[in-house]
């Protein structure tokens, strides 16, 4: 099957920016993809050339077997564009915004209530979108994004300003949209997100793919030694240093005794064999670690 | 597709014009305010009553009073106790004019205060003594004057308040909702949004000249109705209903300039004030809130090159001045004019976003 979004060597520069500068992956049927990277990293200006809203300076990019650039009328009902919670009419009830948005897509009034019950809406389909909390504003931006029942859906930094619960809400919802069969590509810069969602990742910076591939191949990679913690007092360090292995650094803070380790087996093993595993925590690596190794620490604003 | 898409794009702007109190307001309340206000301190103005007291008897005017109604009706008279108290009231400002009589003497003492009723005053105590005198004479007047006005007698402040104030009520209507909303979907990226909807770029901007269209004949509707109340008493003449498309071609010339303000300011606040700085100066110099006929020779000579003043003029044309149908079309093709030049300099300078 050929791929859903194929880019190549994508390059677009602004007056002295270069903003996108040689991107190329494929996303295939049924993927959910995510696109990482600080701010100015090139993310949106690659989603913005592959929507067809920019034309690249080179570089070519096909969404489901048709070129992106021109804008092209027979593409646009076949994808959905969720852009921000605050892209709606105004004064106008989440009711009347999803049903207009339907409409521009020849889609009845019925369907439109109905993905309204989908995204959680139905009790609040009579306030105004300017009224909804921001986990309802981002719910009904998705919504006017689903509406038309797209192939492929592009979601754009979708948990911005939400507070953990509804962060965690909204993901039920995008994994729901995304095991239906769809096509998701989505941008943020929430590594857990990024982890917890999306079959494969590319992490951009400076207009670059750095590295692409599935969130838990990227962290091997990565061989950063595991963290194992258990209580202090326990064991002693040396004693834990010992049954650990060579290669282990030991440190205990008082509140934790903490455990680095490339091989955690011994390690393991031997807190187990000392009965020393009162409040065990196991850290790996995760993908902010790839990110921060990747995209450096330095602070920027 | 695309006639849904028009139909329920006009169905979201109107739902939102109407929902939106502060449009509302500056759209239509606050220009009626203006109507009611300055159609009822300029009622009557063009026949000021003179207020005259009357220091003992005076016969004369009693008898003046009697012959002619139209002395009468011109002339408010009261009784004083005495000439201080009289000429004290008069000083004040609360009469025109104190009157005795000794003998066949008239005495007048009026205050320069207000020299038009000074004027007023003595010509008309002036004509009631030579009335009298001539009649004493007991001869048939030789020559006789009878003066009328050139305007239809219709022609009161009301008749050109209306359109001078209808005609600032579209501008602002139409330049405001148009950059506001420009600039608000561009800024929320509704507009993009919009873009990457199977519709065409033609049926947004056809749903927005409808809304305009719809809101400018509220408008005109509001302001009729309002101004032809018996208190306010506008007349419409013959042809009148060439207002309407009047009222289209100025909405769509001031739509035009308001899109061409949306596409320049970046945000609300600057498109807000850019309209302001446009539509005020064009309220004052075009018409709308001074009549040209007694405005100054500069604002009438800087009035030729704003939009406002042909709308203006040519709605007061059919709507007031009884001339025909015709007497619009010079304004309606200056109207298509503006609209096609602010139309192509806001698609050359339009921005679907703000990068």
């Amino acid at each position: 099957m050929p791929p859903v979004i194929s880019v190549r060597d994508l390059r677009k520069s602004y007056a002295d920016v270069t903003a996108v500068d040689g991107v190329s992956f494929d996303v295939d049927q049924g993927e959910f993809f995510g696109i990482l990277g600080p701010n100015g990293a090139g993310k949106t200006t690659t989603l913005e050339i592959i929507e067809g809203l920019r034309e690249p300076d080179s570089g070519h990019a096909t969404v489901l077997g048709l070129a992106a650039w021109p804008r092209n009328g027979a593409l646009l009902p076949r994808i959905g564009v969720q852009l921000q919670a605050s892209s709606f009419f105004e004064r106008l009830t989440a009711r009347e915004q999803i049903r207009t948005f339907a409409s521009l897509y020849g889609v009845p009034a019925k369907n439109a209530d109905e993905m309204l019950g989908t995204v959680g809406l139905t009790d609040s389909a009579g306030v105004r979108a300017e009224k909804l909390s921001g986990g309802q504003a981002q719910r009904l931006s998705i919504a006017c994004a689903l509406v038309h029942d797209p192939e492929l859906v592009f979601l754009d930094e979708p948990t911005g300003a939400l507070d953990p619960q509804a962060r965690r809400n909204l993901w039920d919802l995008l994994r729901e949209i995304s095991s239906s069969g769809r096509t998701v590509v989505l941008t943020t810069h929430h590594m857990d997100e990024a982890e917890s969602l999306c079959d494969r990742v590319a992490i951009m910076d400076h207009g670059k793919i750095l590295r692409a591939g599935p969130p838990a191949a990227l962290v091997r990679e990565l061989d950063q030694p595991v963290r194992i913690s258990v209580q202090s007092g326990l064991i002693t360090r040396d004693e834990a240093a010992a049954r650990a292995g060579p290669g282990a650094a030991v440190t205990d803070d008082g509140v934790s005794l903490t455990i680095a380790t490339r091989d955690a087996g011994p390690a393991l093993a031997g807190l187990a064999g000392a009965d020393a595993l009162a409040g065990l925590r196991v850290q790996g690596a995760t993908l902010e670690d790839v990110f921060l190794s990747l995209t450096g620490r330095e602070y920027r604003a | 597709m695309r006639g849904g898409g028009f139909a329920s794009l006009s169905r979201a702007m109107f739902l939102g014009f109407i929902r939106d109190r502060t449009a509302l307001i500056f759209s239509i309340l606050l220009p009626v305010l203006f109507l009611v206000f300055f159609g009822s301190i300029y009622k009557n103005s063009s026949a000021p009553e003179i207020s005259l007291i009357e220091v003992g008897q005076v016969r004369l005017l009693s008898q003046a009073r009697r012959a002619d109604p139209g002395v009468a009706s011109v002339l408010a008279v009261r009784d004083a106790r005495s000439l201080a108290v009289a000429l004290d009231a008069v000083r004040k400002g609360n009469d025109d004019a104190a009157v005795l009589q000794r003998g066949g003497h008239i005495i007048v003492r009026y205050s320069i205060a207000d020299q038009t009723k000074a004027g007023l005053v003595n010509s008309v105590l002036a004509s009631i003594v030579q009335a009298a005198n001539q009649a004493a004479s007991g001869q048939r007047p030789r020559f006789t004057l009878s003066a009328s006005q050139v305007e239809d007698k219709s022609l009161k402040p009301i008749q050109y308040v209306t359109p001078g104030l209808l005609g600032w009520a579209l501008a602002s209507g139409a330049t405001f909702g148009a950059a506001i909303t420009l600039v608000s979907w561009r800024q929320t990226k509704l507009l993009r949004r919009l873009r990457l909807a199977p519709i065409g770029t033609g049926s947004i901007v056809a749903a927005r000249i409808g809304i305009a269209l719809a809101i400018g004949l509220i408008q005109l509707a509001v302001f009729l109705a309002i101004a032809r109340l018996p208190y306010f008493g506008l007349k419409l003449t013959a042809a009148w209903w060439m207002t309407i498309p009047l009222v289209a071609c100025g909405i769509l010339a001031f739509m035009s300039i308001g899109l061409l303000v949306g596409a320049i300011a970046k945000t609300q606040q600057a498109a807000t004030a850019i309209a302001n700085l446009i539509i005020l100066p064009m309220a004052f110099v075009g018409g709308a809130f001074i009549p040209l006929d007694f405005a100054p020779d500069w604002v009438r000579q800087a009035s030729y090159v704003m939009p406002l003043r042909y709308l203006v003029t040519a709605m007061q044309d059919v709507m007031a001045r009884g001339e025909g149908p015709s007497a619009a079309l010079p304004a309606i093709g200056i109207l298509l004019g503006f609209t096609l030049v602010a139309g192509l300099a806001a698609m050359r300078l339009f921005r679907w976003d703000d990068i």
